[in-house]
């Protein structure tokens, strides 16, 4: 098969090359929070390199033959000038958007990014589709190789595709997983956005049959694929991206907003995977270099997550966690529990040798990271020891608790991940849970009927002393269950706002 | 190239990123996951091609759109990961 693409210089590859070690380089910085910095700079560099070397060998121009000379390449300014426009564009609400979003926003701005990607993906497809030659993937049309391959389609298209030149089947392939996993991941992503932003309900959408339909669509899109090779059609390549884009949607829907850790990672790989097919096919080590970077680290983070839930893979995908919120409520409100008030737990906490904080998803929701940390001040200038323990399914996306600590200027020294700071809990005095609720529930541990029974917890309810800050008695946390700990002899509740509540207790301890 | 030698590059990618991947430390997942999405914007490089090629109109406009999306991506992912980068602090050692 005439396999080959347009042959690039030697020099061309290299410098993709260069840029795909920088990404492996920025990525490698993150692994402390002190090389990570200049990782990130390493990162830009590799982009720069990548772009710069796209732009010179694709300098847009027209290639003029006059006669009885060799070919004179003209620049064509007009086309160089709409591309630093859409850059200027696109980088101008990139860079504001960057400056602007609060932290506690993270997961949506993520969700939104990936979203770009897939459809920058599906575009690119469509371009490469619309225009091979281009990219070095189709023989020309006026060639003698394309009539080797398979025979053409009906004979309405007959006249128009004799008019396009011949994709090479393994390019179309490759175009066609692209398209696909592009238009999945924009799909998915946009509905994992609204989910996220609170747009859309973060509770599962069930439909019926939702497996039969999901499983059908992408037999459906795998088929289609296959059937692409043989028949290069619009209408093929256009129903690859239709149903492509209506799985994304169909398979997001029924996730509810506990899983988003999983969802928003997983859709980090598949940004991967579409940006890796699309190097593919356009024969570009960069971008298959980092969409295989992407893709595995997706991969790794959506594990890291379904192993902090014990939750297998395929259940988040299946869908339907925390859709029996309703049952079993009436009977959880009548408990007897202890209720306290901030001075109670100002005292409480003044006296403590050591404190753990347990931030979740209710301090972000609630912004109450800045009056956290003042809280730790004033504790730690009291000669208290103050440590965060963080549970890797706190928040709504991996390591969102760390970034708005962060952002509150707690040091990343005082912050401990679960696996680090559990057997510290049996030695403290005081857990100080805000805005936590399953990821402490001590029903992981000791009742095999729960729901998530097997899910690693933070052993809080080992402290002399639990207060928990909650909103009500009523409400139940994310999955839908009943927290034991709440009727604990050592738990005292402390009912409100978690940032009213933990600026009462600063008060109270200045 | 051949499609066997980007396949290999593909699957050695993979490997590295394994590697690389786990060793991040898990504070800095967020980071993580919106400098992978700057980096997997250097899908702007098919991008640029479509936009540069002439001939076809279509094509041409399809890729300046996604150069447009690609760039909020590449300016906005490598700018707020430096941004959330930038507040990772060591606690002072004021007292010693």
């Amino acid at each position: 098969m005439g396999e080959a693409a347009v042959a690039q210089p030697a020099w061309v590859l290299l410098a993709y090359l260069i840029a795909g070690v920088c990404f492996i380089l920025a990525l490698r910085g993150l692994s402390s929070p002190e090389t990570s910095r200049r990782g990130n700079l390493t990162g830009m560099l590799g982009m720069a390199i990548a772009v710069v070397t796209t732009a010179i060998v694709h300098l847009p121009g027209t290639s003029v033959t006059p006669i009885a000379s060799p070919t004179i390449r003209l620049i064509d300014w007009t086309s160089i000038a709409q591309i630093l426009i859409a850059i200027i564009i696109g980088g101008g609400i990139g860079l504001v958007t960057a400056r602007k979003i609060q932290m506690t926003a993270m997961p949506q701005l993520v969700a939104a990014f990936h979203s770009l990607v897939g459809l920058a993906a599906v575009l690119v497809g469509s371009a490469a589709y619309l225009n091979p030659a281009a990219f070095g993937i189709a023989a020309a049309a006026s060639g003698h190789g394309w009539t080797l391959y398979a025979p053409m389609s009906a004979g309405a298209l007959r006249h128009f595709m004799a008019q396009y030149p011949r994709i090479y089947p393994v390019s179309r392939i490759e175009m066609g997983l692209g398209v696909a996993i592009g238009a999945i991941t924009f799909s998915g992503s946009v509905i994992a956005f609204l989910k996220l932003n609170g747009n859309m309900s973060g509770k599962p959408i069930l439909l019926p049959l939702r497996h039969f339909i999901n499983l059908g669509t992408l037999a459906a899109i795998m088929g289609l694929i296959a059937y692409f090779t043989q028949d290069q059609a619009p209408l093929v390549f256009g129903l690859i991206a239709a149903l492509s884009f209506a799985i994304g949607f169909l398979l997001i829907i029924p996730i509810g907003g506990a899983d988003m850790p999983v969802v928003i990672s997983m859709l980090n790989s598949y940004s991967g995977w579409a940006a890796a097919a699309m190097g593919f096919t356009l024969h570009n080590t960069a971008m298959v270099i980092t969409g295989a970077l992407v893709g595995s680290s997706g991969a790794i983070l959506s594990y890291i997550m379904c192993r902090a839930m014990n939750r297998s893979f395929i259940s988040v995908i299946a869908g339907g966690f925390g859709a029996v919120a309703s049952s079993g409520e009436a009977a959880a409100i009548d408990r007897p529990y202890k209720r306290g008030s901030a001075e109670d737990a100002a005292f409480l906490m003044s006296q403590a040798e050591q404190v753990i904080i347990v931030p979740g998803y209710g301090m972000a929701v609630a912004q109450a990271q800045h009056a956290v940390r003042e809280m730790a001040d004033l504790l730690k200038a009291k000669g208290v020891t103050v440590k965060y323990a963080i549970h890797p399914v706190a928040g709504r996306m991996p390591g969102h608790m760390n970034v708005l600590l962060a952002e509150a200027n707690v040091p990343y020294d005082e912050v401990f991940e679960l696996e680090d700071i559990n057997s510290e809990f049996a030695q403290t005095d005081v857990a100080y849970v805000i805005g936590a609720n399953d990821v402490t529930n001590p029903a992981a541990k000791n009742d095999k009927s729960s729901p998530i029974y097997g899910m690693p917890v933070l052993d809080v309810e080992k402290a002399k002393t639990v207060l928990f800050v909650k909103r009500s008695m009523g409400g139940v946390g994310y999955a839908g269950i009943d927290n034991e700990l709440f009727y604990r002899d050592n738990t005292m509740m402390l009912l409100g706002d978690a940032k009213k509540m933990t600026e009462e207790i600063v008060k109270a301890l200045g | 190239m051949d499609f066997i030698s980007i396949l290999s590059i593909f699957v050695l990618a993979c490997f590295v990123g394994y590697y690389v991947v786990w060793s991040v430390t898990p504070a800095l997942h967020t980071p993580l996951m919106s400098v992978t999405n700057a980096i997997s914007s250097v899908i702007v490089v098919g991008a640029l091609i479509a936009s540069a090629a002439a001939g076809v109109p279509g094509s041409k406009w399809l890729g300046l759109v996604a150069v447009a999306l690609a760039s909020v991506n590449i300016f906005g992912g490598f700018a707020v990961t430096q941004r959330m980068l930038s507040m990772y602090k060591k606690r002072e050692r004021k007292d010693g």
